[in-house]
């Protein structure tokens, strides 16, 4: 919301410098994002301020010495160029003759001396100011010049040059009361605040609203603008009537009159305010209706009031409000057709429907440049409605801007007198007496009692009732002693005040607001504190992204929208990923991004992929939710997994040798035995698995007790292909989490350190190539009982010495007894045992 | 005799002089203190010497050989030194050649964040309570006080789902429902982290997919000042303990009165810069009061029980923290982006 600093000084005096108004409007909710300085001073009277910086100011500053008013008498032709003319002009101190070529001024070529001098901001020899001729905002100092043959060294200005507006069509021409000689700045100088409206403060949408706010944050007194009309015509009634069939939606319908209207530009300060406020002057009855708007917050309607008459065969009109019949067509004065809803209101007279109510009017009753008579529209519609009505037409204009965040029924009454003295006082028309006032359904002003306890229970602090009802009485709400209370009613402008504790609600956020937030005291909560409980899941998650990066794995975090066709890359052409059916987006934004995710993997593979241009080695996790459809309602089952992905060289390339070779799938196993492990996670069990994204010789499953927990291995060399990846082999693990976290114990045990020397035994074995080494590690376990304190596999070992299809596992051994040391005699028993049973269970053979 | 020994010492002592390895010591003690040496050899002499003599020669044979002794332990102790120190002189690095590269695995810097949000809210008794991402319009709209058709649905662009009535969540706040119909009508104080998502342009400030991290005090006296306080605190605690905040007035619909808070640009110390926009002043959060409406809403009987909630975004505290001008950054995953942390 735009809001020229001049218009608000209209209604309330302001003394504080720019920075520190803006600093209190955004303090108190009204956000100041950003200033435009239109001529005056940047930081006048501020520079010690330490709000300065904080609104970004930009614009351009007049020098009052260099930039004026001037007058220009007579207007003569260029000896040499037909686009150019000379004008004779009155800077205050001199006559100088100026060249200009604006087109504006061409109607007063060779009329000779001018009988109304033309009023004009004049630019001097020197002035900084915009460059016309070029794009945006270019700065450009006046300098001497000769332009085919005369002498040229200052300007007469257009709104462009000046930072007002793009406009560069012509130069500006002043109204005819402009002081001559004075400085520009002192004259129309001007600052505009761009002010960020939150819903709850819709009554803001207005220059009278953020003076109302002004006033109660510094005390300024408001001076209110005059709603009384010179009315001097028969009166309205009879000729013209308002019925509204549905007062829920349509509360209230003002209707004024205006006869005899001439249609000619506004006034240039009226002009220029509404440029300044962000809208395009058009002619002076449709700049009277948006001025009102801007002004008051009531969007209005001017109406042609003799096509009414027409339609009305001759008779006086009548206005009907009504909801539209599903399917209805009305075309708006923007010639776009529209089909309605049954919910949109509408306004008619008796021939038919004339505009969509509160959003935009109707291209048939419209003002034109003959219109003579103007019957104007101020109504009240329900919020809600016309927001539901604008958002279904995917139509926004100022009018549905403001009626969809609420305007109050009283505002209707407000506008149409205040718009119609403006179009008698721009337009010289004859205001009929009276207004046709149809106030179908009256506000209920809000009234709410709150007390000092109320101030200190919400807020924290204590006030004392005279100053909590001065607060109030600041934003004009009505106050009234009752006990130890106050009984508040709301000003007729507002209607987010609502009843009882809600109400006190809304006071407490006023009174804070007038108080100040930066007053309020920071204190730490005395209230009783809640049971302390764990969230168990939550510190296990954690715990497990521990172990993970202590394994040297970095995190990553994904998008978790994407599509099936992306995710359809994790498996081989031809695959059908899964028959589950997706949470699909009803109004995606991007095509790659349609439903949540079923898969982590096709996530994390998309990650693999766009660092393989520049990463050789990855090791990568995500532990993130995916999306399943759930049978138990309409809420997806939001399950985490845990992927890891690894690919490229073991050690990180150094000036030494170090282990060169690649990561393979015994990295990514021992990865996850080594998670597990760290989490104290028992009965765990690996086995051959298959699953069409992996390689079919590489791929395993884990189990955790009896829960198929992820498939893990290399990734299959086709799926490779399908991303664009080295050659190298690509390892991935993807796992439920939940079962993870379910078999991690609350709490285990640690034994201590073996006090007695351990007995360390190399056992090297030849089994068959097909025989699992999981089968031979558990026959000697099995075996070695109690006292084997630790097994582990050194080496593994196929060649001619031990023949075919054979293979040798080499194991080393630790014994080791709790509470003495071991015999010979015991630990050669041992041995003996071991060897018989994984010759008998296994056919296995000792390695001499 | 006597002559003869003091000769043999001067001349042992004078070979030992020029003794420089190890080898070479190991031949002058076989040739001048061995079995075999001509000063051992005076020892057996001794016998054959009057008794008059005897003593003298013995006593100065004696003196000789321990003066030998000495002298070849002082070096043998020299030439070790000697050794030792080639050998340190010899194994000398280039200790500006670099060390080993060592592979570290690293969180992700929201996670990091996160964790810091979740470690400071409890140390205040804070606990964390999640809600599911994508939600009923419901939990996510309507109990928050923010009924269908209302204008402050302008305030989120939401992604809606085939399904009607189903939603990705727009913020954490529907937590708010789940967390106060679990407890009531216990005291709370929760955060409630997650992901929400909305409709909105991707640009550098914005993303569609955000982590946020909703708090939630209830209780029968908390208060506006409270908030304030508990804010400041946690402010102080993530950027330090000279920061600055400020808070102003703002609106949310669950909330009432609104607020949003704001950090002293600590990069500018206020006096503006690229990161704050100028302004000095970085937003972080919006908080407020809870609104009866969602206290009722909740299971809690708003005349007895009160209530405040805030919101922060943990992505923007993290571009905050680092300085890092785009949020796409965080979600790229370049793993050299990611290596910094």
């Amino acid at each position: 919301m735009k809001i020229p600093l001049s218009w608000l000084k209209d209604f309330v005096e302001i003394t504080l410098p720019l920075p520190e108004l803006c600093h209190l409007l955004t303090m108190a909710g009204l956000e100041v994002e950003a200033v435009q300085i239109i001529g005056l001073p940047i930081h006048e009277n501020a520079s010690d301020s330490p709000h300065l910086h904080e609104v970004k100011m930009e614009g351009l500053t007049w020098a009052p010495d260099k930039i004026v008013v001037a007058s220009v008498s007579e207007v003569m032709p260029h000896p040499n160029a037909d686009r150019l003319v000379l004008c004779k002009l009155f800077d205050g101190e001199q006559e100088h003759t100026v060249l200009t070529g604006a087109p504006n001024l061409y109607p007063y070529k060779g009329l000779g001396v001018l009988s109304k001098p033309l009023k004009v901001p004049y630019a001097r020899e020197g002035a900084r100011i915009f460059d016309g001729h070029q794009p945006g905002q270019v700065l450009t100092t006046l300098k001497r010049a000769k332009i085919r043959g005369v002498d040229s060294y200052s300007m007469i200005c257009s709104e462009k040059e000046l930072g007002i507006s793009e406009e560069h069509e012509g130069v500006i021409i002043l109204d005819d009361d402009a002081p001559v000689g004075i400085p520009l700045v002192d004259y129309m100088g001007d600052a505009v605040l761009d002010i960020a409206i939150t819903p709850n403060i819709a009554r803001n949408t207005n220059v009278l609203g953020v003076a109302r706010e002004i006033s109660a944050l510094t005390g300024q007194p408001m001076q209110p603008p005059s709603f009384e009309v010179w009315a001097e015509g028969p009166a309205i009634q009879g000729q013209a009537d308002v019925q509204i069939t549905n007062p829920e939606l349509n509360p209230r319908f003002v209707l004024g009159l205006i006869k005899d209207v001439h249609i000619k530009p506004s006034p240039y300060w009226v002009q220029r305010r509404l440029r300044l406020a962000g809208m395009r002057p058009i002619n002076n009855i449709v700049d009277a209706t948006n001025y009102a708007m801007l002004e008051i917050g009531e969007p209005l309607h001017a109406f042609d009031y003799d096509s009414l008459v027409q339609r009305a065969g001759g008779k006086a009109p009548t206005i009907i409000t009504r909801t539209a019949q599903a399917g209805e067509k009305l075309t708006t004065l923007d010639d776009v057709e529209h089909t309605l809803d049954d919910f949109t209101v509408l306004v008619c007279d008796t021939a038919g429907a004339l505009s969509i109510a509160g959003v935009m009017g109707g291209a048939e009753s419209e003002v034109h440049p003959e219109t003579k008579n103007i019957l104007l529209e101020g109504a009240a519609w329900n919020f809600i409605n016309i927001r539901r009505t604008a958002t279904a037409q995917r139509m926004s204009t100022e009018a549905s801007y403001r009626f969809s965040r609420g305007v109050h029924p009283a505002m209707a009454e407000r506008g149409v007198k205040r718009c119609l003295e403006l179009m008698r006082q721009w337009a010289e028309g004859i205001v009929s007496q009276g207004l046709v006032d149809n106030y179908a359904l009256p506000a209920q002003l809000a009234c709410v009692e709150i007390t000092p306890q109320d101030v200190r229970r919400w807020l924290g602090i204590d006030l004392p009732i005279d100053e909590i009802a001065d607060l109030l009485t600041r934003l004009e709400f009505h106050i009234q002693l009752k006990g130890n209370g106050l009984v508040v009613t709301a000003p007729d402008h507002r209607l987010d005040i609502g009843e009882g504790l809600i109400g006190v609600a809304d006071l407490m956020e006023e009174i804070a607001r007038i108080y100040g937030y930066e007053r309020l005291p920071e204190t730490r909560m005395a209230d009783e504190l809640p049971p302390q409980r764990t969230n168990r899941e939550l510190e296990l998650e954690e715990r497990m992204r521990d172990v993970l990066v202590n394994l040297g794995l970095q995190e990553i975090a994904t998008y978790r929208l994407t599509s099936p066709e992306r995710e359809a890359r994790r498996l081989p052409p031809g695959n059908a990923p899964d028959d589950r059916p997706y949470v699909q987006l009803a109004n995606p934004i991007a095509k790659d991004r349609v439903v949540l995710r079923h898969s982590l993997l096709a996530s994390v593979m998309e990650v693999i992929e766009r660092n393989a241009r520049t990463a050789q080695r990855q090791a990568l996790f995500e532990m993130s939710p995916v999306y399943l459809d759930s049978e138990e309602g309409p809420l997806p089952e939001e399950q985490l997994r845990l992927v890891i992905a690894l690919t490229g060289p073991r050690a990180l390339p150094g000036w030494q040798s170090a282990d060169s070779g690649n990561m393979d799938f015994f990295d990514l196993k021992g990865l996850i035995a080594a998670m597990l492990e760290d989490l104290h996670i028992q009965n765990i069990h690996f086995e051959p698995a298959e699953h069409p994204s992996f390689h079919p010789g590489k791929c395993a499953r884990l189990l955790v007790g009896e829960h198929q927990t992820g498939i893990f291995g290399e990734l299959h060399p086709v799926v490779q292909q399908r991303y664009e990846l080295a050659e190298q082999a690509h390892l991935v693990v993807d796992l439920d989490v939940k079962i993870i976290l379910d078999a991690i114990p609350v709490r285990f045990t640690a034994a201590p350190a073996a006090a007695f020397p351990p007995v360390l035994e190399d056992l090297a074995v030849i089994v068959d190539e097909t025989l699992p080494a999981a089968q031979v590690e558990s026959v000697l376990r099995a075996a070695a009982g109690k006292m084997l304190a630790n097994l582990s596999l050194f080496d593994v070992y196929r060649g001619e010495q031990i023949g075919i299809g054979k293979k040798s596992l080499a194991y080393s051994l630790t014994y080791q007894a709790p509470d003495r040391t071991l015999t010979e005699k015991e630990i050669t028993a041992l041995r003996q045992r071991i060897i018989r049973r994984l010759e008998q269970e296994l056919g296995a053979k000792l390695r001499s | 005799m006597l002559e003869q020994i003091e000769k043999l010492e001067q001349q042992a002592l004078a070979d030992l002089h020029a003794v420089q390895d190890e080898d070479a010591l190991q031949r002058w003690k076989v040739s001048h203190l061995g079995r075999s040496s001509s000063l051992m050899k005076t020892f057996d002499q001794l016998g054959s010497l009057s008794k008059e003599e005897r003593p003298a020669i013995g006593r100065r044979a004696n003196q000789a050989k321990q003066a030998l002794e000495a002298a070849f332990n002082q070096q043998s102790d020299r030439l070790r030194q000697q050794t030792l120190e080639r050998s340190l002189q010899s194994e000398r690095l280039d200790v500006t050649l670099p060390g080993r590269p060592q592979v570290r695995g690293r969180l992700h810097p929201i996670t990091r964040t996160l964790r810091q949000i979740n470690r400071v809210f409890g140390d205040m008794g804070f606990q964390v309570f999640r809600s599911p991402e994508v939600e009923t319009d419901e939990y996510n709209f309507e109990l928050l006080n923010i009924p269908a058709h209302h204008p402050a649905r302008d305030m989120w662009d939401t992604f809606h789902t085939s399904t009607p009535g189903v939603l990705l969540r727009t913020h954490t706040s529907p937590g708010q429902i789940h967390v106060m119909r679990k407890y009531a009508p216990e005291p709370i104080r929760v955060i409630l982290p997650g992901m929400c998502y909305r409709y909105e342009q991707v640009s550098a400030r914005k993303d569609t997919q955000f982590n946020q991290v909703e708090g939630l005090a209830i209780g029968k006296n908390i208060t506006m000042s409270d908030l304030k306080g508990t804010l400041t605190d946690f402010t102080r605690r993530m950027f330090g303990e000279q920061v600055r905040t400020r808070f102003r007035a703002s609106h949310f619909p669950f909330t009432e009165p609104s607020a949003e808070m704001d950090i002293e640009c600590f990069l500018c110390q206020g006096a503006g810069c690229g990161v704050c926009s100028g302004s000095g002043w970085l937003e972080i959060l919006g908080c407020g009061m809870v609104h009866p409406v969602v206290m009722t809403n909740g299971g809690y009987d708003p005349t007895k029980f009160m209530g405040y909630a805030f919101g922060l975004g943990p992505e923007r505290i993290t571009m905050l923290l680092h300085q890092i001008e785009d949020i796409r950054y965080l979600w790229g995953n370049d793993i050299r982006f990611l290596e910094q942390f």
